[in-house]
């Protein structure tokens, strides 16, 4: 057990933290530093703009996507240099937000299921962030039941035809490609009949309506297929094994997501910190103590499991579904966190925005923290794969499991 | 950086678990269980045998001098195998005491003794209600010799010696309290057993009269150090806890696997599912925490308060979370005599006291994370 550098690690972190000295955006140091979940928008800049142009600069330097293999715009870095990369990132990370869909999920699934030639054409300008990408899988019919979705998708000469509706598409207002899981053949039982694609997002009959959110932003949206071709080519894996195909990309999902969610922690020990109440500073009350010892250890439990299943991948071990608790733990977490936030700040709390303590930032992190506990899985779904598949309990009774998709109860009254 | 136990350690994990499983049934707790004996005599001529007992004290010492990391792993079996043996008394504060403040000769009688199995040794830091605080110390030395009384004392009834915290000093400060070891056979010792929480690690009240000690280290830094047992022992106690955890969980969920009701395994019910889920989120979160514990221990970092607070507190919550769902999993059963569920509830939430209780290392961790961050 060893928590130094071993001198090539030393050697790498001193490169890597030259060149972001060098290179990166300094002027949006302090904005970044303060920016929380709920809450990463630049006031003088465009933010997607600004990660543009720094993933870019990364890419030309090859530090983007680090565990990529070369040939596909990576670095071909061991897990642990990521590690200390993103440690010396330090804020400048949050930009790399803007393209974890593509980064986490599109990639992996583009590497693992697209053609030679179709790799090296589209990964390295999505590593550069050149291009973004969204996960077109969930619709108003199939969230967690992923494979209940019923967008079509038919044979037509050398092309699919794709019809109907996706939801809750994060980023699809300024993606250019997305992958998409279609239903190909509607009389088999629902995991049967499933296929996947990518496509280019401004194909024709592509039509993307963005939503507001429960926190008044607007990050993800609708999308609307009408005779939208997609020749085969660009078919992700075999026709009916879309569900194979979207497992790897929801495994990858898993350990995206659960590695980037914040818990909100530093942010509010900070927070209390310097925060005076009625009887002297918060950090003195024995019970803000208590609180912060219960979210201090649950952050740094978070910390180091990452850092086990670092060690692990660095072993040639793969990423488990045990990867599901940090989304699980860190989802809760920050909801909790920023209700406990506003609690200290009494009456005023509620006010929100500019206006409010902080300028706000918990106020935004509690509007915002209802989507962690849903985006990529919820927590009961997260719960149910830990029972499963760590823990080895029985699947839940599927009263679907052989029935034809088209034959399927599709209302619950 | 590397983040795991070497192959050496899973290795003699192993070792110790297997041993633990063949020495150490329910069956045989349940002897100390019951009442029928102080502790597990066999067991512990079997540790000493093993090497356990001085893993991590030094070959000149009569130990393997193989170190903390060691330790770690072999309290994580000791903790999964419920071990009715006076193993963190003895180990963890009356040898980790000796390592930090002892004489040459204080390490040269006691440390082969306890390495060989022949000495069990214990700390008498505790005088009733209360957390480690110097200001809770009223135990008086004068001289050389002690008057007072400390309760509870874990294993205090069968130990052989003590390491005592005493008062020596009225200034009100952390310098009043001095350190001393007394052997417990000796003259000015009345020994009391007490029924406790967990019968199977026993607690005892201990009353000394005009009772003659040596000191242990200097008298002005008797409560420092303290302060590093009580860290070390937060780290060791860990494992024992994060053992009992992935024990307790282990028995929900097999017998989840088992029991039918409704014409279905109760495994297959979501609200039994998401308990066990959440029992191995809480035991995963402070397996992390004590990894992290075992490294800062195991090279004296810097971080060591720090991180042995934040081993404790996640390693208390995941065993008193993991040993009470364990019971709720298994019904009426769970609740039985018969059951070995009792068992590891016990041993969590006594546990969760020895030490100082868990609010004692909240405050602890807060302040120590606010001393760093101010540094
Ligand atoms: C901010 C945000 C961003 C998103 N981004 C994307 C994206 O980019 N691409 C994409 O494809 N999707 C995206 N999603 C969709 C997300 O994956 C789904 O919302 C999520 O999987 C839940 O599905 P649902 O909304 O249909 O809820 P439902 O599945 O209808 O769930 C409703 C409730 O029922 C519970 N429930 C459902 N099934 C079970 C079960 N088997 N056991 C126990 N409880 C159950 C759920 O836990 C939940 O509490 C995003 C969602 C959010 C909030």
């Amino acid at each position: 057990m060893n928590f130094d550098d071993t001198p090539q690690e030393a050697e790498f972190r001193a490169t890597a933290r030259a060149w972001i000295g060098a290179n990166a955006p300094k002027q949006y140091e302090t904005e970044l530093r303060k920016s929380s979940l709920g809450r990463t928008v630049l006031k003088n800049a465009n933010i997607l703009e600004v990660a543009k142009a720094w993933q870019k600069k990364k890419a030309d330097a090859g530090w983007a996507c680090l565990h990529w293999p070369k040939e596909y715009g990576g670095r071909g870095s061991s897990p642990i240099e990521r590690v200390i990369w993103s440690q010396e990132e330090g804020p400048f990370g949050q930009l790399s937000r803007m393209f974890i869909i593509g980064h986490g999920m599109c990639g992996p699934t583009m590497m693992a299921f697209a053609r030679e030639e179709h790799k090296r054409t589209y990964l390295p300008p999505l590593a550069s962030g050149e291009k973004v990408w969204c996960q077109l899988f969930s619709e108003p019919a199939g969230g967690s039941d992923v494979a209940g979705l019923r967008t079509r998708a038919e044979k037509d000469g050398d092309d699919w035809v794709i019809n109907g509706q996706k939801i809750w598409t994060s980023g699809a207002h300024y993606s250019d490609y997305g992958i998409l899981l279609t239903r190909t053949d509607p009389d088999v039982p629902k995991h049967k009949g499933l296929t996947m694609f990518f496509l280019d997002m401004k194909s024709p009959g592509v039509e993307v309506r963005p939503i507001k959110q429960a926190s008044g932003a607007s990050d993800f949206n609708e999308v609307y297929f009408t005779n939208v071709r997609i020749p085969d080519h660009q078919r992700l894996g075999e026709v009916g094994d879309g569900w194979n195909v979207s497992l790897t990309t929801l495994m990858n999902e898993r350990s995206a997501i659960g590695a980037a969610v914040s818990t909100g922690f530093p942010e509010l020990f900070e927070y209390c910190s310097s925060l005076m109440l009625d009887d002297g500073p918060a950090i003195e009350d024995r019970a803000v103590r208590s609180k912060l010892a219960n979210w201090a250890v649950k952050a740094s439990g978070l910390k180091y499991t990452s850092m086990r299943a670092i060690s692990a991948l660095s072993k040639g071990e793969r990423p488990g579904p045990e990867n599901s608790i940090g989304k699980l733990v860190a989802g809760s977490m920050i909801q909790d966190v920023a209700t406990y936030a506003l609690d200290l700040q009494g009456a005023s709390g509620v006010v929100s925005g500019e206006d409010a303590e902080l300028a706000g930032r918990f106020q935004a992190m509690l509007l915002r923290a209802p989507g962690t506990r849903v985006e990529g899985g919820t927590d009961e779904i997260m719960r149910n794969i830990i029972a499963e598949r760590v823990l080895g309990l029985p699947g839940d009774i599927r009263v679907d499991k052989d029935v034809p998709f088209n034959k399927i109860p599709t209302k619950g009254r | 950086m590397n983040f795991d136990f070497s192959d050496d350690q899973k290795q003699l994990r192993d070792q110790a678990r297997k041993f633990l499983a063949e020495k150490c049934s329910p069956k045989a707790v349940r002897v100390v269980l019951d009442g029928k004996a102080p502790y597990d005599k066999e067991l512990w001529k079997g540790l000493a045998e093993m090497g356990f007992l001085g893993v991590a004290i030094p070959e000149e010492f009569g130990g393997a001098g193989a170190g903390h990391l060691e330790l770690c792993v072999i309290a994580e079996e000791m903790g999964r195998a419920n071990a009715p043996v006076p193993f963190s008394s003895t180990v963890y504060l009356a040898a980790e005491a000796l390592l930090i403040a002892g004489s040459d000769a204080q390490k040269k009688k006691w440390l082969p003794a306890i390495a060989s199995g022949e000495a069990i040794g214990t700390l008498a830091l505790f005088e009733g209600k209360g957390n480690p605080a110097p200001k809770n110390v009223k135990l008086a030395a004068a001289n050389g010799v002690l008057n007072g009384v400390k309760k509870p004392v874990p294993d205090g009834a069968i130990a052989d010696f003590a390491v005592v915290a005493a008062r020596t000093g009225s200034s009100g400060r952390d310098g009043d309290v001095s350190l001393f070891l007394v052997d417990l056979k000796g003259a000015g010792v009345a020994v009391k057993s007490l029924t406790n929480l967990d019968p199977t690690r026993g607690q005892a009240e201990i009353t000394f009269s005009d009772c003659k000690a040596e000191p242990l280290g200097a008298a002005s830094e008797g409560w420092s150090t303290l302060t590093q047992v009580l860290d070390r022992a937060a780290v060791l106690c860990a494992f024992e806890q994060v053992g009992g955890s992935d024990r307790a969980l282990e028995m929900g969920r097999d017998y989840a696997l088992d029991r039918i009701a409704f014409g279905r395994q109760i495994g297959s019910f979501q609200a039994v599912k998401h308990m066990l889920a959440d029992m191995y989120v809480s035991a995963t979160l402070a397996r992390s925490n004590s990894y992290y514990g075992a490294w800062a221990l195991s090279t004296n970092a810097a971080e060591l308060p720090e991180a042995a607070a934040a081993a404790r507190i996640s390693a208390t919550q995941a065993f008193q979370h993991c040993a009470k769902n364990n019971i709720q999993v298994h019904g009426g059963m769970g609740f039985t005599w018969e059951f070995d569920c009792h068992m590891y509830y016990r041993r969590a939430n006594a546990m969760a006291l020895g030490l100082g209780s868990l609010s004692y290392w909240e405050d602890q961790l807060i302040e120590r994370m606010r001393k760093k961050n101010a540094a």
